[in-house]
């Protein structure tokens, strides 16, 4: 494994001693040239598993491991600059992830100036090499953030991240807020890039659909654990977990007829909330096959099938 | 006029805006109809007009700098465009409600829930508060938010994006109205909480016989919902018809594209074709089809002369239609291939 979570655990703490439950135990490894696809709903926990694997959040508990060696559970600024090289992310917002009053060419640049002590100007070959290399072009390069569209920027933190030739990228949401078309030319950059870098990829994102696209394996959370892990074609067609099920069967198809035949199993209520989780299945509340056990004990994430990993006592 | 057949008829409208940078024709002669008791999807890309189109119907885009420079828009007959601010607000809120996809946002949140749904029967219905109290609970159960009778009195903040949702559509269908627009609703949502607010849409529309304009960028949601689909590409609607006309006979490439990019169901399609390139500036659209930069068959007439409209109920504004076009997949898809409509 490139990098590998074991028992993470992220709480945050609230008044009068509660603790919200963010990231619970999660224990999950990325291999080299491997693109995981982490998703989950709002509150699942992705996106702080994903910050705390890099060192975004403090550990609360559990340990990461990059190449085998044992990252710091709280980062100074020597750990990052020192990790910098190695691993990079990309936000899911366009718009707040990049700096209004620079231009395009200090933006892409800031990660290696801040690295090694060169110039800017030197610089201009490698940062025009790599706006090309993600669609955009040279004259784009003096130009500021408001003046591209969400789909562009969002080109442009591609470039920022991969300027330094990271082997690992955690895309937090990379596509969610642009529309379809641009979602997919998004997407298959990513793909693209993996394939002529050898990267390794964590791509955190709601939408399954999208996600199956991109990876090799497909993990899903609920409610701060890990429920189902394997294969990205196996669990998007062949889903063992009632959670990722019912979270596969709720994508809206563009097919009408496939739509009008459509045998509604709707997931009914909303995700918990994770402040003092009591050790029963996250989502028994929730599940429509819950029984007495799934309310009295928390399952643990288990191989049921090769290379199939579930967290349910139904299974 | 109500004895018509639709619920809304739009014909030709032209927005435009006044900017430091010129003028941006943002929705170029556009023309569509709402059936009553069916879902039209109005379906494009950021920056396409679909927006636009309906804001500016609604009298919601400030003008200056926005401009209507033609057409007209029917309300069960009743002409919308060209109407006072004040026959507007009569109509808004009531005739037709109105969903937007930051629920948050539309919200004031500094008054609870309750008072804002009241405020549109006081409003609009001449109710008193305790009667409107009474008719808000009501509407709360029926969009099914538990535990109305303490739900009502709790702020924006108290509760989640899907429920909020559900308190915009409480808030939207209040008045009974005519149409009710439904602007990207569901989009800033998770997929099961989206399914949700799907139904209960399904669900109000059979009840009341609810006409729905429902403006989305995803085609999933347009195949669970639309009746019928106008596609807009750079302020002009491309193709329209029955949802099986636009899926199953897509009649212009735009559409065939926006499908092949759409991420499926379908174990068999392991790849997702890409649409290369960007819309067109609208400060200067192209003398030609605006979609032609981008179009894999566009033929040197679609560079230099924009397509006229073909066909009568199934509509597409594409060159290929013409009868010395060479083959191509849209070739055939228009059933009722008539005299271009203009």
């Amino acid at each position: 494994m490139l990098i590998e979570a074991k028992a993470l655990r992220k709480f945050f703490s609230l008044d009068g001693g509660r603790q919200v439950h963010a990231v619970d135990d999660v224990t999950l490894g990325i291999a080299e040239h491997e693109v995981v696809g982490l998703v989950g709903e709002s509150g699942s926990g992705k996106t702080t598993f994903g910050k705390t694997l890099i060192g975004l959040y403090d550990k609360t508990g559990g340990e990461v491991r990059y190449r085998g060696e044992l990252l710091p559970a709280r980062y100074t600024a020597a750990d990052f600059r020192k990790q910098s090289s190695e691993i990079q992310m990309i936000f899911q917002d366009p718009y707040g992830s990049l700096n209004p009053r620079m231009t395009i060419f200090e933006i892409i640049a800031e990660g290696v100036l801040i690295r090694e002590r060169r110039s800017l100007s030197s610089l201009r070959d490698k940062v025009v090499y790599w706006l090309e290399r993600v669609g955009l072009h040279a004259d784009h390069l003096s130009r500021y953030p408001h003046e591209f569209s969400g789909g562009q920027r969002q080109r442009v933190g591609i470039a920022r991240a991969l300027i330094v030739e990271p082997k690992l990228l955690v895309c937090d949401e990379p596509i969610s807020a642009l529309d379809v078309s641009v979602q997919a030319q998004v997407v298959q950059l990513l793909a693209e890039l993996k394939e002529s870098m050898g990267l390794s990829m964590l791509f955190i994102a709601h939408d399954l659909s999208m996600v199956r696209y991109v990876s090799d394996r497909m993990a899903v959370m609920y409610l701060g654990s890990l429920i189902e892990l394997g294969p990205a074609e196996e669990v998007y067609f062949r889903p063992l977990h009632p959670y990722t099920q019912l979270l596969i069967a709720s994508n809206p198809e563009p097919d009408p007829e496939h739509e009008r035949r459509r045998q509604d199993r709707l997931i009914t209520g909303e995700i918990p909330s994770p402040v003092d989780l009591k050790p029963m299945c996250r989502f028994a509340g929730r599940c429509p096959k819950a029984e007495a056990r799934c309310f009295e004990e928390r399952p643990v994430l288990r191989e049921v099938a090769p290379e199939r990993f579930a967290a349910c006592h139904l299974l | 006029m109500s004895s018509s057949e639709y619920a809304l008829e739009v014909d030709r409208l032209a927005v435009s805006f006044d900017t430091y940078g010129g003028v941006v024709q943002a929705v170029r002669d556009v023309s569509f109809k709402l059936r009553k008791g069916r879902t039209l999807a109005i379906v494009g890309e950021s920056g396409c007009g679909k927006s636009v189109t309906m804001q500016s119907i609604m009298g919601l885009i400030p003008m200056p700098p926005g401009r209507i420079t033609q057409g007209s828009a029917r309300l069960n007959g009743d002409e919308l465009l060209g109407i006072s601010q004040k026959a507007l607000n009569a109509i808004r809120g009531n005739r037709v409600g109105m969903i937007f996809q930051d629920p948050m946002s539309s919200l004031n949140p500094t008054m609870t829930i309750g008072r804002q749904i009241a405020e549109t029967l006081v409003v609009h219905r001449g109710l008193s508060t305790s009667a409107a109290r009474k008719e808000v609970l009501e509407l709360l159960r029926l969009v099914q938010i538990p535990e109305a009778e303490k739900r009502i009195d709790q702020y924006p903040f108290e509760f989640s994006g899907g429920m909020l949702q559900r308190v915009m559509i409480a808030m939207a269908i209040a008045c009974k109205p005519e149409v009710l627009i439904a602007d990207e609703p569901t989009t800033a949502l998770d997929v099961t909480i989206q399914a949700q607010i799907l139904n209960l849409l399904k669900d109000l529309q059979e009840r009341y016989g609810l006409s729905i304009i429902l403006i989305t960028h995803d085609l999933g949601v347009v195949a669970r919902m639309a009746h019928d689909v106008a596609v807009m590409y750079a302020g002009q609607v491309v193709e329209a018809g029955s949802v099986d006309d636009i899926f199953y006979r897509s009649a212009h490439p735009y559409t065939l594209g926006l499908r092949a990019a759409m991420p499926s169901n379908d174990p068999e399609k392991r790849t997702l074709r890409i649409i290369p390139g960007s819309p067109p500036d609208l400060f200067a659209p192209p003398p030609g089809c605006a979609f032609a930069a981008r179009c894999p068959h566009a033929m040197r007439l679609c560079h230099e002369h924009a397509p006229p409209l073909y066909g009568t109920g199934h509509i597409a504004r594409c060159w290929l239609h013409h009868p010395q076009a060479p083959e191509s997949p849209v070739r055939g898809n228009i059933a009722t291939l008539t005299e271009p409509a203009c």
